[in-house]
């Protein structure tokens, strides 16, 4: 037989060498993922453990690194999350409604979904720029929170779209039918029967969408949050300054001290993004199991 | 619900021509909802051509795209935007390089070798990686990275195109991983079943079999993260420096498109100066680059889809 | 052929000839949940043994153990012995790589891999070491799977062009590119129409000289119109084994005679 002299027996052994050490390559590649993530967040931790306390979370930004904190970023970064919540979640979804229920799939609305993918891959500072030119200036919003929630909503409404629409797909047909069968209208049938089973990856999407908001920086800059804010905003039309803001200016000066001031401020941000997925994953299992 | 009487005899009528106003009223708000994202790419698109035609007016096309020097501030200014456009593209093949194949490779163990319940546990870990916020890896980039590369190069600067090339590599290396497992897993499983029937080891199936099955997924996956890596801004912004620059080391500071762009709007450049309208010329370039590889990528994945439906 | 001569190929066809495959008291356990319980049989060189039995009777695992292709389920143990050549299958030093690459495989569903014709028959001969000449290997893999006519002009096209029918033949020239000593098919037609069915049906027969197969099939009439050997299965077990002629018309089981004339299942 042509498989089997000595040859093919050694190259058979070679293979399977060839194999195991292919495997666990790839092994130890994925694994070292998991380690620098290790590594980033000690390194992180041991950077900023010692300026983290109440006195941080309380003072305002100074320019002695033992008085600063991180209070009027901390502040800002929470009214972003609530504004940014209230405008981007109902446009959305809504958006992702239509293009599941009621979109009769014609040429426009290919070109909306064509449309929405590639928004969602438009660099952030382009949105930046954008919110600056149409929300401070255009609209003569200044410098203020409503810019940059306007600007951020921009920015993940298409994540919100398509983590939206996943969701919706999820739901059976046989639902949809059963409701229209009973004579509700298309809306009826989505409010009250589509929706709600979508509810559960519809937040989850939403949540990950604002996660990634909050951890947003560049459009920020370029719409104008200031580093250094010495005081609390009041309303929508304040100026502010944000974590993600106040970590790099920290991070962009040369002294020791602020690098580890923004050590801390990245340990406050990670605490405000583990807190909003913990809530995702609350509300979904909550959720799920309700509806199970 | 006073319309509602109960079936009970034969009677039955079509409200034709009845328009329910409500469902009207809703349809359109859903609809206007999403005309807003065409109105959001046609705002950038004109506000992009608007703000650069002016700047064309002042500079010449020739001048920008083939320029070799970027010193938009200082007298004599020069507009040439390749210095730019090299410290992206320095950026970019250096994360491609480290994000590729070991994106790949994880995506691999992922999709062929990780059992269930280890997938389980590195999946999450990656979109956390994902997750973390860019501004997060500049500091990683300024005070881990560097100071470890400095043990190996000892004159690399304290801003460098290599430490930022590192972290931006990390940042785009879940995109692929977990973009590559979804079109690896896609692949059906016959295909393994029938590589393995023949008498193949799992190297000679994956290598040959799976990722080729694959290839449009892994391929614009490739792409996608790439185009992350070229309109990335924070952590180049920190760790790269603001200095254009057309050498090939990757030891010394450059600057990228996006960091010039942060560079400018925290300066206090006038609004309506040249200088000013080199913002919008070069988030014109950025945007474009970026459009035209997503484009390609989804021209690909589409065509993945027909192949397996 | 004088009738005397007929006569005599054909009772010698009935007897036996030398053992492929020993099967003794194997069972296959899915996370200790037994699918085939203590199967003993014989699987005889140059002949077709068909497995037949109700949906779930573990005949496809059966099958799947005789190449180890079992070995991809999570928690999947098998009991007793596979004997191929007179050697375990399961012994502790055989790679269950080598054993696939002789007992060959087709499946339920025509699984092209997305390459060239001709790609899809040399890739398993190349990665073997194969070093004859590869045109002509593909040439009489293809001729024997009876494709060669209609595909030897489209050698460059993509498998997935070709239709389910000439798919399945495509996998059984794979299967037969590697020239080996056994070939398990399972329920290789049940997603052909019946021409395709009636082209790989022909394909058996002419195989049949220089292969062992095992064909595993719900349709019990290509079961009695292929096989030499029938194996009667029922919820794991190996009810009744014997030659087709005797399974279809004399069995010795309740049971076999109730399956085999549609009475159940």
């Amino acid at each position: 037989m042509a498989f089997l002299s000595e040859n093919a027996q050694k190259h058979l052994a070679n293979r399977h060498r060839k194999s195991r050490l292919f495997a666990l390559l790839c092994a130890i590649v994925t694994w070292s993922s998991v380690f620098l993530l290790g590594v980033l967040l000690v390194r992180i931790t041991l950077d900023g453990i010692g300026w983290l306390n109440w006195n941080f979370l309380t003072s305002f930004p100074s320019r002695f690194p033992a008085q600063a904190g991180i209070k009027s970023a901390l502040a800002g970064t929470l009214w972003l999350i609530v504004m940014i919540a209230f405008i981007s979640i109902p446009v959305g979804v809504s958006a992702a409604l239509y293009l599941e229920e009621f979109s009769k799939r014609g040429r426009l609305d290919t070109l909306i979904e064509v449309n929405i993918a590639n928004l969602s891959g438009v660099p952030s500072i382009v949105y930046g720029i954008l919110g600056l030119a149409i929300f401070v200036r255009f609209f003569g919003l200044e410098r203020s929170l409503i810019s940059g929630a306007l600007t951020m909503s921009l920015l993940i409404v298409p994540v919100i779209i398509i983590a939206s629409r996943e969701a919706i797909k999820t739901v059976p047909m046989s639902i949809r039918y059963a409701a229209l069968s009973l004579g509700a209208t298309r809306w009826q049938t989505t409010w009250s029967h589509v929706l709600p089973s979508a509810f559960p990856g519809i937040m989850t999407g939403v949540i990950l969408a604002l996660s990634r908001a909050i951890g947003e920086t560049a459009p920020l800059i370029l719409i104008g949050a200031a580093s250094y804010v010495a005081f609390l905003p009041k309303g929508p039309m304040d100026s502010f300054t944000a974590l993600p803001i106040q970590i790099y200016g920290w991070a962009s000066r040369p002294q020791a001290e602020f690098s580890e001031l923004a050590a801390a401020g990245i340990l406050v941000l990670l605490a405000v993004l583990l807190l909003m997925n913990a809530t995702a994953i609350f509300i979904r299992n909550k959720t799920e199991k309700r509806l199970k | 619900m006073s319309d509602f009487t109960p079936n009970t005899g034969l009677s039955f009528s079509i409200h034709k021509g009845v328009t329910r106003w409500g469902e009207t009223a809703i349809k359109f708000w859903l609809g206007s909802c999403t005309a807003l994202s065409l109105f959001t790419t046609a705002a950038i698109v004109v506000l992009l051509l608007v703000e650069s035609f002016d700047f064309f007016m002042a500079v010449s096309p020739i001048d920008f795209f083939f320029g070799t020097r970027w010193v938009p501030l200082l007298k004599p200014s020069s507009y040439g935007v390749l210095p730019l456009l090299w410290g992206t593209m320095q950026i970019t093949i250096g994360a491609a390089l480290i994000a590729i194949p070991l994106g790949l490779a994880s995506a691999i163990y992922l999709s062929e070798y990780a059992s269930n319940q280890v997938r389980a546990w590195i999946k999450p870990i990656l979109e956390l990686l994902a997750g973390i916020p860019t501004v997060v890896y500049g500091y990683f980039a300024l005070t881990f990275v560097t100071p470890m590369l400095r043990h190996v190069v000892p004159d690399i600067q304290v801003f460098n195109a290599l430490s930022a090339a590192i972290v931006v590599g990390i940042m785009i290396l879940p995109t692929i991983a977990t973009l590559s497992d979804n079109a690896l897993r896609a692949v059906p499983d016959s295909l393994r079943q029938a590589a393995y029937a023949i008498g193949a080891t799992s190297y000679e199936v994956t290598t040959s079999i799976v990722v080729p099955a694959g290839l449009s997924g892994v391929m614009a996956s490739f792409l996608l993260a790439i185009s992350r890596a070229i309109g990335e801004t924070m952590a180049v912004t920190l760790a790269a420096g603001q200095t254009p620059n057309l050498s090939l080391g990757m030891l010394g500071s450059i600057e990228t498109m996006t960091a010039y762009i942060v560079q400018i709007s925290i300066g206090d450049t006038p609004s309506g100066s040249i200088a000013y309208q080199t913002l919008f010329a070069v988030a014109a370039l950025l945007f474009f680059i970026t459009l035209m590889i997503n484009v390609i990528s989804q021209w690909i994945l589409g065509r993945f889809r027909e192949v397996y439906d | 052929m004088a009738l005397a001569e007929f006569v005599d190929a054909t009772t010698e066809k009935k007897q036996t000839t030398e053992a492929v495959l020993e099967l003794q008291e194997v069972s296959v356990l899915y996370s200790g949940k037994a699918a085939v319980k203590k199967v003993s049989c014989t699987i005889w060189r140059n002949r077709i043994t068909a497995i037949i039995g109700p949906s779930g009777c573990g005949k496809s695992t059966l099958l799947r153990s005789l190449n180890r292709m079992n070995d991809f389920v999570d928690g999947v143990t098998i009991e007793g012995q596979i004997l191929f050549a007179g050697q375990n299958l399961y012994g502790e030093a055989v790679d269950p790589v080598e054993v696939r690459r002789r007992i060959g495989m087709v499946f339920q569903k025509p699984n092209p891999f997305p390459k060239s014709i001709y790609n899809n028959i040399s890739w398993g001969p190349s990665i073997n070491g194969y070093s004859g000449s590869m045109d002509e290997l593909v040439e009489r893999s293809l001729q024997q799977a009876a494709l060669w006519e209609e595909v030897k002009d489209r050698l460059q096209e993509s498998a997935l062009n070709l239709s389910g029918g000439q798919q399945q033949r495509l996998c059984i020239a794979r299967a037969l590119a590697m020239e080996p000593q056994v070939l398990l098919m399972d329920e290789p037609c049940s997603a052909l129409d019946p021409i395709s069915t009636a082209h790989i049906e022909d394909l058996m027969f002419e195989l049949q000289s220089r292969y062992t197969m095992v064909i595993v099939t719900h349709n019990m009439q290509q079961a009695a119109r292929v096989s030499d050997y029938t194996a009667f299965m029922e919820m794991g077990n190996l009810i009744e084994f014997g030659e087709t002629d005797q399974i279809f018309t004399r069995p010795e089981k309740k049971r076999t005679e109730e399956y085999v004339t549609g009475r159940f299942g």
